[in-house]
C-alpha cells in the first residue's frame, strides 16, 4: 500500500518541480489571448422571421411546474410566428443529461436553442460546439457563462425587483410606518443586492413616513424563518410591514402571520410562488406580492430565439427586435434581455397562474 | 462466448439496437453523434470496470459517484488555491484510493456489509465534497486539459481508447490470471476460498481501492470534458454503473459475470438513450426502457437457473 502512494507522491513532486501549469498561467495566458469574438453578420432589424424555425427548449429540468409554464408559453410563441417549438430535458436537473441533450438538438439541426443552465460553465462547451453548427443559443432564467450563448433573456433586474417590493408594501401600508425584511442568509449575494436597492428607495422623499427598523435572516430555512418572523413581531409590536424577499422566508411568515393576532394587520410581501401563497392571499394574509410571469419568460426566449436565428439581432447591445403581444425589446449590455418589471399576485389573479 | 449466455444476448441487443438506430432514427449514424455518444459514457464505463470486480467478489461500492464528487471538490480547492494541474491530478488519484480503502478497511478489518458501509460514505464523501468545495463551481480549468477531454479521432474520442486499454487490463485481470480466478472463486464461496489459501480480505481490500481510484480518474475526466469543477459532479452516477453492471450479466450474488458484457452493457443502454432522445422520445418512456432491461438482466439469469434446477429436485 505503501509503495503506490510514495510512487504516485513522488511523481506530484516531480511535476511540481518541472513547474506545471498554475491558475496563474491560465489566467494570464487568457488575458494574453487576443479577444477571437470575430464580427458577427450585420444585423437586419428589418428581416421577416423565417418560417419553419425550429426551437427548443432545455429546461433546468421537465415536469417542473415552473418550466412547465415557461416553455409552455414558449413552444406558443413558436406558433404564433410559424415555427415549431418544443420542450426536451432531463427529468434531474443536472448539467451532465443537460448535455447529453444538447448533443442531440445539435444532431437534430434545430435552429435555436433556448436553455436554462443547470451549471453555467459545464454547459458551455457543447453550446459552443452548438453555436459552431450554426444554431442560435438563448438562455433564459438561468444564465450561462457569457460566452455559451447569443442572449440571455434575464427575468427581472436586480434594481427593479428592490424597488417595486417597496412599491409594492408602500401602497399595502399607506407610505407610513415601520417595515422589516425577512431576509434568506446575511451573505445571499440576491437578496443582499435587492436590499441595497429597498434602502436606496427608501431615501426617496414619498416615503418619508416609513422607516426600516430591521433585517432579520431566516437563513432559507422554514423554522428559522418562522422564528424570527415572531422575534421581529414580539420587538415591534407596532410594525405595519415586512418584505420577505425570498420565497422560504415569505411562506414561513405568512404562516406566523396568518395564525397570529397580526393577521391583516402586519402587511406581508415580498417574492414568492402562486402555489405556494394561494391560501394566503385568500384568507387575507397578503395582499399582493410578486415574481416575474414565467410564461411570459419562455414567450420572450421564445421570439429572442427567433429574433436571432432569422438574423434580426445578433446579440449586440442596441439591437431592437419585437416579441409579438409583450412588444419591442432592446438587447442590453452583455447580451441581456430584459423581460421588464416583475408580476404582482393578488386575489384578483393568483387563480390564472399555477406554479 | 457461449451462445447460452446472457452475455451474448446482451451483445446481440447491441447490436440490433445500433443497426435499428442507424436506419430508423435521423442523426445517430453520422461521426459526431457516434463520438459524443462514446464520450458521453466514460465516466460510467470507467467505474463500471472496477464496479465488476468488485460486484463479482460478491461486494458492491455504491460510494463511487460520491467519491468521483468528493475528488472534483478537492481539484477545484487545489487549482483555485494555486497548485499545478499536474500536482493535483495524482492527489485527486490518492484522495480516491483513500476513500476506497476506508470502504475497504470497513468491509474486510471489520466485516460490515459493504451495501451498509457504501450507502454510508455514498452520504459522507458527498457531504466532504461540499466541506471541501462549498456550492462554489471552478471553472477556469487549463484549456490544454479540458480540449484534450472532449478531442477526438474522427468518431473515437481519445478518452474511448483510455477506456478501452483499461477494459483491456481489466478483462485480462478477471478472465486470464490467478488474481481473477481467486476474485471468481471468493465471490462464488468465501469460506472455500479462504480455505483454498485465497487471501480473501486481502484481494476485496485492494478491490475497494482500485474502485475509489477508478473513481479518481473518472472525476478528473468529468471534471475536464465539462470544464467545472462542483461538489455535485456526478450526482446519481453510482446507478449508472451498478445498472451496467448487472445488465452485463455480472451476478449480483458474486462469481460470475465477463468484462465484454459489461462493455457491451454500457454500450447498449448509451445507444437506447441517444435514439431515444434523438426521435424526441419522452423522458419517462426513457426511463422505463431502461428500468425493464434492468430488471430482465436480473430476472433473465435467475429464470434459467431455475429451469436447470427443476430436474434434479
Amino acid at each position: 500500500m505503501k509503495r503506490p502512494i510514495a510512487l504516485l507522491a513522488g511523481l506530484a513532486l516531480l511535476a511540481t518541480a518541472c513547474g506545471g501549469t498554475t491558475r496563474s498561467d491560465v489566467a494570464a495566458e487568457r488575458g494574453a489571448a487576443p479577444a477571437t469574438s470575430s464580427a458577427p453578420a450585420a444585423a437586419d432589424p428589418n428581416a421577416p422571421i423565417k418560417p419553419g424555425l425550429k426551437i427548443a427548449f432545455l429546461p433546468k429540468q421537465v415536469n417542473n411546474p415552473y418550466f412547465t409554464i415557461a416553455d409552455r408559453d414558449g413552444v406558443a410563441a413558436t406558433k404564433e410566428f410559424g415555427g415549431e417549438g418544443k420542450e426536451v430535458g432531463p427529468s434531474e436537473a443536472s448539467a451532465s443529461s443537460q448535455v447529453s441533450y444538447i448533443n442531440t438538438l445539435i444532431q437534430q439541426r434545430q435552429d435555436a436553442i433556448v436553455i436554462s443552465a443547470n451549471d453555467p460553465n459545464a454547459v458551455v462547451p457543447a453550446l459552443k460546439q452548438a453555436m459552431a453548427a450554426g444554431i442560435k443559443v438563448v438562455s433564459y432564467d438561468s444564465d450561462t457563462a457569457p460566452d455559451g450563448r447569443h442572449v440571455f433573456v434575464n427575468q427581472a433586474s436586480a434594481e427593479d425587483l428592490g424597488r417595486t417590493q417597496v412599491q409594492l408594501l408602500a401602497d399595502q401600508i399607506g407610505h407610513k410606518g415601520k417595515i422589516a425584511v425577512l431576509s434568506a442568509t446575511p451573505n445571499a449575494t440576491n437578496q443582499n443586492t435587492w436590499i441595497e436597492f429597498m434602502k436606496d428607495e427608501l431615501t426617496k422623499p414619498e416615503y418619508k413616513d416609513m422607516e426600516l427598523v430591521k433585517v432579520a435572516y431566516g437563513n432559507d430555512d422554514d423554522q428559522k424563518s418562522f422564528t424570527e418572523t415572531q422575534g421581529l413581531l414580539r420587538s415591534y409590536p407596532d410594525l405595519a410591514g415586512i418584505i420577505s424577499p425570498t420565497t422560504v422566508g415569505i411562506a414561513a411568515a405568512a404562516r406566523y402571520l396568518s395564525d397570529s393576532d397580526f393577521k391583516g394587520k402586519v402587511r406581508l410581501t415580498g417574492l414568492g410562488t402562486p402555489n405556494q401563497l394561494r391560501a394566503f392571499v385568500k384568507d387575507g394574509t397578503i395582499e399582493g406580492f410578486e415574481l416575474w410571469n414565467p410564461g411570459d419568460l419562455g414567450y420572450l426566449a421564445g421570439y429572442a430565439a427567433a429574433a436571432l436565428a432569422s438574423g434580426q439581432i445578433t446579440g449586440a447591445e442596441g439591437e431592437r427586435f419585437k416579441a409579438g403581444k409583450l412588444g419591442e425589446y432592446t438587447v442590453g449590455a452583455g447580451g441581456e434581455v430584459l423581460l421588464g418589471k416583475p408580476t404582482v399576485f393578488d386575489a384578483g389573479n393568483i387563480d390564472d397562474f399555477d406554479f | 462466448m457461449r451462445a447460452d449466455r446472457w452475455e451474448t444476448l446482451v451483445v446481440a441487443l447491441l447490436a440490433a439496437a445500433t443497426v435499428a438506430a442507424s436506419f430508423g432514427v435521423d442523426g445517430f449514424a453520422n461521426g459526431s453523434n457516434v463520438a459524443f455518444l462514446l464520450l458521453d459514457v466514460t465516466e460510467i464505463a470507467l467505474m463500471a470496470l472496477t464496479m465488476t470486480l468488485v460486484v463479482v467478489a460478491a461486494e458492491i461500492d455504491l460510494s463511487v459517484a460520491s467519491t468521483l464528487g468528493l475528488c472534483c471538490a478537492v481539484l477545484g480547492r487545489l487549482w483555485t488555491a494555486g497548485l499545478p494541474i499536474e500536482t493535483i491530478m495524482p492527489i485527486c488519484l490518492v484522495t480516491g484510493a483513500l476513500a476506497g480503502a476506508l470502504n475497504g478497511l470497513l468491509v474486510t478489518r471489520l466485516g460490515l456489509p459493504s451495501l451498509a458501509v457504501t450507502i454510508g460514505t455514498f452520504a459522507l464523501y458527498r457531504g466532504l465534497a461540499y466541506v471541501v468545495l462549498g456550492d462554489q463551481a471552478v471553472a477556469d480549468l487549463p484549456p490544454a486539459y479540458t480540449s484534450l477531454a472532449t478531442q477526438a479521432i474522427g468518431p473515437i474520442p481519445l478518452m474511448t481508447l483510455l477506456v478501452a486499454v483499461l477494459a483491456v487490463a481489466a478483462g485480462i485481470l478477471l478472465h486470464a490470471t490467478g488474481l481473477g480466478r481467486a476474485i471468481t472463486a471468493l465471490g462464488a464461496n468465501e469460506e472455500a476460498a479462504y480455505f483454498a489459501g485465497i487471501r480473501v480480505r486481502r484481494i476485496k481490500f485492494w478491490l475497494f481501492v482500485a474502485s475509489g481510484a477508478m473513481a479518481g480518474l473518472a472525476s478528473l475526466v468529468f471534471t475536464f470534458r465539462y470544464a467545472s469543477a462542483r461538489a455535485d459532479n456526478g450526482v446519481g452516477l453510482e446507478l449508472a454503473v451498478v445498472a451496467a453492471v448487472l445488465l452485463g450479466g455480472v451476478s449480483i450474488f458474486g462469481g460470475r459475470g465477463t468484462l465484454a458484457g459489461v462493455v457491451a452493457a454500457v454500450l447498449l443502454l448509451a445507444v437506447v438513450r441517444n435514439a431515444l432522445i434523438l426521435a424526441d422520445v419522452a423522458n419517462e418512456v426513457l426511463n422505463v426502457v431502461t428500468g425493464v432491461l434492468l430488471v430482465a438482466s436480473v430476472l433473465a439469469p435467475n429464470l434459467k437457473v431455475r429451469l436447470e434446477r427443476k430436474p434434479v429436485q
